[in-house]
C-alpha cells in the first residue's frame, strides 16, 4: 500500500515538472518580460542590468531548475500589476476559491447522488421525470448564463441574495471564511448553485446509469433471494457498488470545479483565484498565469492521488492487486 | 401423509410486452416431500429456472404469475404482499444460483454478508451470529472458517464461493431449497463435491430440496424424484430410477438415451432431432410433436394432459389405452 502511494507520489511529481516546463515556457514565448516590467525611458544599461539580475542571461537549464525550485517553494515570483509576490496574491485569493468550489462539489455530490438514486428506483415516478427535466438544463445551459438567470431573479427581481462579491468574512490565520457570517453564507448560495449545477447533473445521471447498471447483477438478485429488506439491498449492497466509478468523476470534476470556477467568479465578481487569473490575461501579467497554472495542477494531481487512495478504500479488490504490482 | 413442503399447482408464468404475451411456464403441478430431492431437468428455455424464481417470488417484471398456486407447508406464498414473500425468501426459502463467481457482492466480506442474512431473519445479536456463520462455514466445509469469514469474495476460488453461497442458503434453517444449476458453472471436479454437499444438508437437516440443471448425471446421483420439463410443461415427473431406466414420454427417452455410459456397449448417443420451439412459436396439441418419432394425429391437434401411469405421471397420448386402441 505504501509502496503504491510512493509510486503514484513520484509519478505526480513527473507531471508537476511537465506542467513546469509549460509554465515556465511562457515567460519565453509571451514577450521579454523586462519590457513588461520597465517604462518606456528606462536605458539600455539599465535594462541589461535588471536583464542581469533577474538571471535572465543564464541557460535556460539553469533558469528552469531555478524557477522550478522556487515554485516547490510556492514561490513565484513579484506580479507585474500589483508588485507583490504572486505566492501572497494566490494565498489571499485561494480561500475565496476553495470554499466556493468545495461547497459547489457539496451540493453537486449530495443532490446529485441523491436524485439519481431516486430516479434509478423511481424510474417511471413523476418527480424522476421532473429531474431528468431539470439535468438536461443543466447539461445545455452555459454556466454564465445560469448565473446571469440567479442574479436577475434572486438578487434583482426578488432581492434575497447579493448580487457579487464575498460578503463579510472572518480572518483566521492568514485563511479566510465566508462561512461563519449571514451575508457570507448568502453569497455563497448563488456562486455555489451556478458552479454545481452541470456537476450535480452530471454525477445524477451517472449515479442513475451506474445503479441501474448494478441493480441488474446477479449479486443483488442473491440479495433479494436471501430476503435481505429492500433498504440494505438498494443502499447497501447496490448504491456502494455504484459509488466507485462516481468517485473518480467526482474527484476529477473538483478539479475542473476549481479550475472552471474563472466564468463563475467573474459573473458574480467573487473574489478567487479564478477572478484574479482573468485580470492578469487581461494585464498579461505572466507570473501570476503560470502559478495559477502550476496551482490548478497541483490540485489536480493532489486530488487524484486521493481518489486512487480512496478506491481501495471503497473496493477490496483493488487492495490485492495493488500489494501485489503486476 | 403429511403436508408437502412446497406443492405447486397449475402455475403460469408470463412475459408481457408491447406485442404479445409469452407463456414460460404453463400448467406445472408439482410437489416435494420433506427432506427430498426433486430434479428439474430439460433444455435450455424449458422453463426449469423461471419456476425457480417463481417459487421464491423473484419473478421481475414484465414477468408475472398468471395462474395456479404455489403453497409452502401449506400457506399460499404466490399471492403475498412483497414485504412478507421478502421474509419468506432466505428465511423459509433459500436459493442458490449458477455463478458462484457473481453470485456475492464483491465489496463486503463473506462474514458480513453471512451476519447480515442471520440477522435481518433470525434474532441474533452480531456476536452469536459471527459464531454461527464461523460454524455454517466449517459445516459447508471451508477450510480454517474462523479466518476465512474475513475475507473478500474475491480471495476464494469458484468452488469456495459456491460454497459461501450455499452457506447463505441455508444459514436461516429454511424450509426448501432451490438450487439453480449450482454446478454449471463449476470445473467438473468440484462439482461432484458441492452436489455431494447439497445432499448431505439436505439429508441432516432434513430440508427439501429443488434442483434444477440440465445434468442428467447430477439427476441421477443425487434425486429422489426427478420432473422433465419441455417448453414451460412437466412432461414426465416420477422416482429418478424409473424415469432413468424406464422414461415413458419419448422427449425423456431421448434424454435418457443422450447420456453417456462406461458400460461396454459402445453405441452412438441418441439424438433427439431439431430444437425446442421458441416460445413464440410453440406448435398446438403437444408441443414435442415435430420431434417426436411415435407422433400420430392426436398430437397435432390436442395437448395431452399428465395422466399417473404406474409410479410415474406422464403427459403423452400414448400412453392413453382408449387412444392407442383406437390409434392402433
Amino acid at each position: 500500500m505504501l509502496a503504491f502511494i510512493l509510486r503514484r507520489a513520484i509519478q505526480a511529481i513527473g507531471v508537476m515538472v511537465v506542467v513546469g516546463v509549460v509554465a515556465f515556457s511562457m515567460f519565453r514565448f509571451a514577450g521579454d518580460p523586462v519590457n513588461q516590467m520597465v517604462s518606456i525611458d528606462t536605458s539600455a544599461a539599465e535594462r541589461a542590468r535588471i536583464r542581469d539580475q533577474l538571471g535572465l542571461n543564464d541557460p535556460v537549464l539553469v533558469q528552469f531548475s531555478r524557477y522550478f525550485v522556487n515554485a516547490a517553494q510556492f514561490k513565484f515570483g513579484t506580479s507585474y500589476q500589483f508588485r507583490q509576490p504572486v505566492a501572497d496574491l494566490l494565498a489571499e485569493r485561494l480561500p475565496a476559491t476553495l470554499e466556493l468550489a468545495t461547497c459547489a462539489t457539496m451540493l453537486a455530490m449530495v443532490f446529485g447522488i441523491l436524485l439519481g438514486v431516486h430516479s434509478a428506483l423511481r424510474r417511471d415516478s413523476l418527480l424522476a421525470k421532473v429531474f431528468q427535466a431539470i439535468s438536461l438544463v443543466g447539461i445545455s445551459l452555459p454556466t454564465f448564463l445560469i448565473g446571469i438567470l440567479l442574479i436577475y431573479l434572486f438578487a434583482v427581481v426578488l432581492g434575497w441574495l447579493p448580487s457579487f462579491g464575498r460578503g463579510q468574512v472572518v480572518r483566521i490565520g492568514w485563511w479566510t471564511t465566508g462561512l461563519l457570517t449571514l451575508s457570507g453564507l448568502k453569497a455563497l448560495i448563488m456562486p455555489s448553485i451556478t458552479l454545481g449545477l452541470f456537476q450535480m447533473t452530471l454525477i445524477m445521471r451517472l449515479v442513475q446509469a451506474e445503479m441501474l447498471e448494478v441493480l441488474r447483477t446477479d449479486y443483488i438478485r442473491f440479495a433479494r433471494a436471501r430476503g435481505l429488506t429492500t433498504r440494505a439491498i438498494h443502499f447497501g449492497h447496490a448504491l456502494r457498488n455504484t459509488l466507485v466509478p462516481v468517485i473518480t468523476v467526482a474527484g476529477l470534476q473538483f478539479g475542473s470545479v476549481i479550475a472552471f470556477s474563472i466564468i463563475t467568479e467573474t459573473v458574480f465578481q467573487w473574489p478567487g483565484m479564478g477572478l484574479l487569473f482573468v485580470q492578469a490575461v487581461q494585464n498579461v501579467d505572466i507570473p501570476i498565469m503560470a502559478a495559477y497554472l502550476m496551482m490548478v495542477s497541483l490540485i489536480f494531481v493532489t486530488i487524484n492521488l486521493l481518489v486512487d487512495i480512496l478506491y481501495t478504500v471503497v473496493d477490496p479488490r483493488l487492495r490485492s492487486t495493488i500489494s501485489r504490482p503486476a | 401423509m403429511s403436508e408437502p413442503v412446497l406443492s405447486v399447482r397449475n402455475l403460469e408464468v408470463e412475459f408481457a410486452n408491447r406485442h404479445r404475451t409469452l407463456r414460460a411456464v404453463d400448467g406445472v403441478s408439482l410437489d416435494i416431500e420433506k427432506g427430498e430431492v426433486l430434479g428439474v431437468v430439460g433444455e435450455s428455455g424449458a422453463g426449469k429456472s423461471v419456476t425457480g424464481l417463481a417459487v421464491i417470488g423473484l419473478i421481475d417484471p414484465p414477468g408475472r404469475i398468471s395462474g395456479g398456486e404455489i403453497r409452502l407447508a401449506g400457506l399460499r406464498i404466490d399471492d403475498l404482499p412483497p414485504e412478507e414473500i421478502r421474509k419468506v425468501r432466505g428465511k423459509r426459502i433459500g436459493m442458490i444460483f449458477q455463478d458462484p463467481l457473481t453470485s456475492l457482492n464483491p465489496l463486503y466480506r463473506i462474514g458480513d454478508q453471512l451476519v447480515e442474512t442471520m440477522r435481518t431473519h433470525l434474532n441474533l445479536s452480531e456476536g452469536a451470529a459471527r459464531k454461527r456463520a464461523i460454524a455454517l462455514l466449517a459445516e459447508v466445509g471451508i477450510p480454517a472458517p474462523d479466518k476465512r469469514i474475513d475475507g473478500y469474495p474475491h480471495q476464494f476460488s469458484g468452488g469456495m464461493r459456491q460454497r459461501v453461497v450455499i452457506a447463505l442458503a441455508i444459514c436461516a434453517e429454511p424450509e426448501l431449497i432451490i438450487a439453480d444449476e449450482p454446478t454449471t458453472a463449476l470445473d467438473v471436479s468440484v462439482q461432484a463435491q458441492i452436489i455431494a454437499l447439497i445432499k448431505r444438508l439436505g439429508r441432516d437437516h432434513g430440508t427439501a430440496v429443488m434442483l434444477v440443471t440440465h445434468d442428467m448425471g447430477v439427476i441421477a446421483e443425487t434425486c429422489d424424484r426427478v420432473a422433465v420439463m419441455y417448453s414451460g410443461r412437466i412432461a414426465e415427473i416420477g422416482p429418478v430410477q424409473d424415469v432413468v431406466r424406464n422414461p415413458l414420454h419419448p422427449y425423456a427417452k431421448g434424454l435418457m438415451g443422450a447420456i453417456p455410459t462406461l458400460a461396454g456397449d459402445t453405441h452412438r448417443l441418441v439424438q433427439i432431432p431439431g430444437a425446442m420451439p421458441r416460445l413464440s412459436a410453440i406448435p398446438p396439441g403437444c408441443a414435442f410433436n415435430p420431434r417426436c418419432g411415435f407422433v400420430f394425429d392426436r398430437c397435432r391437434v390436442e395437448r395431452p394432459e399428465p395422466k399417473p401411469q404406474g409410479s410415474q405421471i406422464v403427459a403423452c397420448h400414448l400412453y392413453d389405452s382408449s387412444v392407442r386402441n383406437s390409434a392402433a
